[in-house]
């Protein structure tokens, strides 16, 4: 039989049983729309998270002080010791290596923020006038910290939006004078709401010079140090200087972690990836549901045609004919399903975009592959039973129904 | 004559219940090339089984089967499938046509099985359309035509492979006098052209047009007689 017959012959068949074929579509285009729906959130979510990333600053490698290393239950534990603090001076070291092009120190710490007689618990982050590139922070009103000397802890400060909100309501903020624990800061700008979001809320936040933190936290150390590199090549060059001059700095004691964010990334990649798959493979479940849908329309089916079959068997279709046709017939519903179920998903998808416009919403390329494929395979597979229950029918028994 | 079908002590068994039933009970049977037999008898006498056996639809449980010379008893399914296709037609006596197709595209389906090329089903199909003289009819559909026209697409279709042998299961059994008569008058003409007609009927007038009358009773052949046509 010719490829093209048969074709056409299941085409027939499926036109010609409206209701079962109505069915059997939607169970499968269900199926698909939930994969690529499904896929599309899940890989949403992980370019949404990359691109928070990626707004955490470029070529950023971060230091931190102590040394995570991944040695059993070694003598090294036993005889821990404390590293020693990451310091300014460390930081002013750093700067004059080559290939570094910015460097923010931060010393990170809550505090109590009042204006007259309100007052806030808010995060502040002491550091340089380097984390408004390093960070890439946007201002709504006035200007960043002033570059100067490290040490130098001027009286002065930036403030989220929230926090403004929260401590001047709608009287305006610059030039304004306010009080963190028991110094007094003047307000010299204003953070946009928007931009990175990782590790710093740039709504309710107070931002101060690092040595200023320092005096207010009563401390010497930093929690850790930002360092932005030339470009992304020279990141590895970098870190061993990092390492090198640090060591040097902290009498030959190797104690700071160089964290790249390449490395971040990667992790949370890998995680989301997980993410992704996981809600496939749930969507996937779907389409095995609507596979057995499909398995039993197909035996139904079956019944109903017994005296086609009986026929096509009499006028000499051979078992296998008989097979593949049906199993044509199971490929074609199944294929003509994912189609649909693809439409769906997409305008799904178009719709979500549309609400939701931050939220990169779109099927990955493999997902919407893997669906076709899988509905193709869940619809022979499925459609495997039927058919040689097909094939091995008793003619004689077949043409006797009318 | 040639013996086109040999029958060699067939017995078919069927299991009902706890009976066993000798459908066919060691038939031995010649059938010559172009020979028109009848097969009569009551209800379970099992004519319709013979039928099938000859027609390939069924096997027996034991004995033998000689189709033109050559052994047909345990050939394969697929083997026996090419056989009915290229050599046997069938008419029912419910016609079983298939109802989504037109009538047309119910006579071409033997040459569809067969894998012949489109423009060549279509010639051979309105050939055979024609000589059942159902030219206009081949657009509509079976639930369009009367039990008669759909018969004679039936018989379109079983004679579209050219078959040796052409076996009817009660033709004429859903069909008025009138139009039982036309189908009749069709295969009558196919075996004046040689075609070996073997039909299976409760109406003792059809059955005694043909020139050979069989009478099974009880899974044995009861009768074979030979009539000078037009009897």
């Amino acid at each position: 039989m010719r490829l093209a017959d048969m074709l056409a012959f299941a085409m027939g068949a499926i036109n010609g049983q409206r209701g079962r074929t109505a069915l059997v579509l939607l169970a499968m285009a269900i199926g698909v729309a939930a994969v690529v729906i499904l896929t599309a959130l899940g890989d949403g979510a992980r370019r949404y998270v990359m691109a928070e990333f990626a707004s955490l600053g470029t070529n950023l490698l971060i230091v931190l002080p102590g040394r995570t290393e991944t040695a059993g239950m070694g003598a090294a534990l036993m005889v821990s010791e404390t590293p020693r603090d990451l310091t300014i001076e460390d930081a002013e070291a750093l700067k004059r290596l080559p290939l570094v092009r910015r460097v923010a120190p931060v010393s990170l710490g809550s505090a109590a923020v009042s204006r007259k007689q309100r007052e806030r618990e808010v995060q502040i982050f002491g550091s340089s006038a380097e984390l408004l590139t390093v960070r890439h922070l946007t201002m709504a009103q006035g200007r960043f910290l002033p570059e100067s000397d490290l040490d130098r802890g001027q009286p002065v400060c930036v403030i989220g939006s929230n926090t403004r909100k929260e401590l001047f309501a709608a009287e305006p903020a610059l030039g304004q004078w306010l009080r963190i624990g028991d110094r007094r800061f003047r307000v010299i700008g204003v953070l946009a709401s928007t931009g990175s979001s990782m590790g710093l809320d740039p709504e309710d936040v107070v931002i101060i010079p690092v040595a200023s933190a320092q005096m207010l936290f009563n401390t010497t150390t930093l929690f850790r140090i930002l360092i932005e590199g030339k470009n992304r090549e020279s990141l590895p060059q970098i870190e061993s200087y990092i390492l090198k001059t640090l060591s040097e700095r902290h009498q030959g004691e190797e104690d700071v972690t160089v964290v790249s964010q390449d490395a971040v990334l990667k992790t949370f990649d890998r995680i989301l990836q997980a993410l992704t798959l996981t809600l496939a493979g749930i969507a996937a479940i779907s389409l095995a549901v609507a596979g057995i849908l499909i398995m039993n329309v197909m035996l139904i089916s079956l019944s109903q045609r017994l005296s086609e079959i009986g026929l096509l068997k009499a006028l000499g279709a051979a078992p296998a004919q008989i097979r593949r046709l049906f199993l044509t017939e199971a490929a074609l519903l199944s294929l003509l399903g994912a189609v649909l179920g693809l439409l769906l998903g997409l305008l799904g998808n178009y719709f979500v975009g549309r609400t939701y416009p931050a939220f990169p919403m779109s099927a990955p390329l493999w997902a919407i592959f893997a669906a076709l494929l899988v509905s193709l395979v869940t619809g022979l597979v499925f459609g495997v039973m039927p058919a040689r229950r097909a094939a091995r029918l008793d003619p004689v028994q077949a043409l006797m129904r009318r | 004559m040639t013996k086109l079908l040999e029958l060699e002590n067939l017995t078919r068994v069927f299991q009902v219940g706890e009976q066993t039933v000798h459908a066919l009970n060691e038939v031995t049977l010649q059938i010559a090339q172009g020979e028109y037999l009848s097969i009569m008898g009551p209800s379970g006498s099992g004519k319709s089984t013979l039928l099938h056996i000859l027609g390939l639809l069924d096997r027996a449980d034991s004995g033998h089967y000689r189709l033109d010379g050559k052994d047909v008893t345990d050939l394969s399914d697929q083997q026996q499938a090419k056989i009915r296709r290229d050599r046997i037609g069938f008419v029912f006596q419910f016609f079983h046509l298939v109802p989504r197709l037109t009538a047309i595209e119910n006579v071409e389906l033997p040459l569809l099985l067969a894998g012949v090329a489109v423009d060549e089903r279509r010639q051979r199909a309105e050939a055979v359309m024609a000589s059942v003289g159902l030219s206009e009819r081949s657009e509509h559909r079976p639930d369009q035509l009367s039990g008669g026209q759909r018969q004679r697409v039936a018989i379109a279709r079983a004679t579209i492979m050219e078959p040796m042998l052409l076996l009817a299961d009660e033709p004429t059994g859903n069909l008025d006098s009138q139009s039982g008569r036309e189908v009749i008058d069709i295969m009558e003409k196919l075996q004046q052209r040689g075609i070996t007609l073997v039909v299976v009927t409760h109406d003792p007038v059809l059955g005694r047009r043909a020139h050979r009358q069989l009478k099974m009773v009880d899974g044995r052949i009861a009768d074979d007689q030979y009539h000078q046509e037009g009897t």
